[in-house]
């Protein structure tokens, strides 16, 4: 079976370099799936989960936004911030979102209204995806 | 000649001031491991993000973002990063004369000229020179992450959009080697993208659409300079003192090797007079 290879960087390190069934990826558009001989194809990403399969095994990472290149020999993430899903700082991820809510509770007009809301998203997301691979793991 | 007391003294002072520049050299040695391995860390996104930019800024729409635009040159700014300590050699001194050059050069052209100064040493310096300091930022540390250089990038980015600035140059020491680090100016904004060669000639599908790729994409590129530029100053200045204090321990050494010569010689005459003195006193007895 054709495989594709996925390279996840952040601005400080590489997260993740494999070659892979398929990639889920949070696009601005709604979820976009790239499988193998997908046509090239550039889009920023919004925060949420990245779900990579391979073999069978899904590894979920989260990206904070950020872009996704694929070309014709291979996927590359352009990630704002990445980590894989054992990576999470839960409690950091809780922290920063009562932080985010009550900012935006406090200013419901404020100018960082939009910085507010993308840092809520980017907390919700870290916590969804700690939440469901520590559900899975219980199982 | 200096007493046998007065030089024990010195070379005991020596050899402390010695054992602080050792240490400050072994210091330094494992930060700037670790300075370059973060350059290195960062490098393949760099690669990446240059390479994309290069692509969407060959579209003929992408002329129209902001961050690309030139404008008529009516105020400019400097990003000036430096160290927050000195004891690294000509490190300072070099940045601070090609600063200076730059600015006298400005002057010239009757630009108003506006600095945001990165590190303490630089920022003394352009206070000092009298030229107008709108922001300085100190305290980054030895290991910087994205997140903590991004109020730096952001007050950049805002300043040119809201067309305050109408261009704006990073003035950094770049990270050569480990004797060699040179102090760079370069133009920040508006983006000058690489002149990559397309690597491969794909048409892109692009998702809302490639104005808006490009427009989330800029900023990004911007704080990603800003960042690079940080981490090459951060290894500068370690290698930088690292040599330095490699230097004055190896100076030292020789200082107390000449000092402990005079110090015997010193002692050896001391005895040979007391010796001579008994010689004599005993022969004035018999």
């Amino acid at each position: 079976m054709a495989t594709i290879r996925v390279e996840v960087v952040a601005v400080e390190r590489v997260v993740y370099a494999d070659d892979v069934d398929a990639v889920i990826a949070p696009g601005v558009g709604g979820q976009l799936g790239i499988l193998p001989h997908h046509a090239p194809l550039m889009t920023a990403l919004t925060a949420g989960e990245l779900r990579i399969k391979k073999g069978g095994e899904e590894e979920v990472l989260v990206v904070s936004g950020g872009f996704l290149e694929v070309r014709p020999d291979k996927v590359i993430v352009l990630a704002d911030a990445a980590e894989r899903a054992e990576e999470i700082d839960i409690a950091r991820a809780e922290e920063a979102k009562r932080r985010a809510e009550q900012r935006l509770a406090e200013h419901a007009a404020d100018v960082d209204t939009a910085r507010n809301e993308a840092a809520l998203r980017r907390a919700i997301a870290r916590l969804a995806v700690a939440e469901r691979v520590k559900t899975r793991r219980r199982l | 000649m200096a007493s046998i007391r007065t030089i024990r003294r010195r070379i005991r002072g020596i050899k402390n001031i010695v054992k602080i520049t050792r240490a400050m050299e072994m210091v330094a040695a494992s930060k700037m491991r670790r300075a370059q391995e973060r350059s290195l860390a960062a490098r393949p996104y760099a690669e990446k993000i240059e390479q994309v930019v290069a692509d969407l800024a060959a579209l003929p729409e992408s002329g129209l973002h902001p961050l690309l635009q030139r404008r008529p040159v009516e105020r400019m700014t400097v990003v000036y990063i430096t160290p927050d300590r000195g004891l690294c050699g000509g490190l300072n001194a070099n940045l601070n004369r090609r600063i200076a050059s730059f600015l006298a050069e400005q002057a010239g052209q009757k630009v108003p000229v506006s600095v945001i100064s990165v590190g303490r040493k630089g920022r003394d310096f352009v206070a000092r020179c009298g030229v107008n300091v709108c922001a300085f930022f100190t305290r980054i540390g030895d290991k910087p992450s994205l997140i903590d250089t991004l109020p730096i990038s952001r007050m950049v980015i805002d300043e040119y959009e809201n067309n305050v600035v109408d261009v704006v140059y990073l003035a950094y020491s770049q990270f050569v080697s480990t004797a060699v680090q040179r102090p760079v100016v370069r133009q920040l904004l508006p983006v000058q993208p690489a002149r990559i060669p397309k690597a491969q000639n794909v048409d892109y599908i692009y998702e809302p659409d490639a104005f808006e790729v490009l427009g989330a994409l800029l900023p990004r590129y911007v704080e990603r300079e800003v960042y690079e530029a940080i981490l090459e100053s951060i290894a500068s200045e370690q290698s930088a003192r690292m040599v330095a204090m490699r230097n004055a321990t190896e100076n030292g050494n020789e200082l107390i090797q000449e000092l402990t010569m005079l110090y015997n010689k010193a002692r050896q005459e001391s005895i040979t007079k007391e010796l001579l003195d008994i010689v004599g006193g005993a022969a004035a007895l018999s």
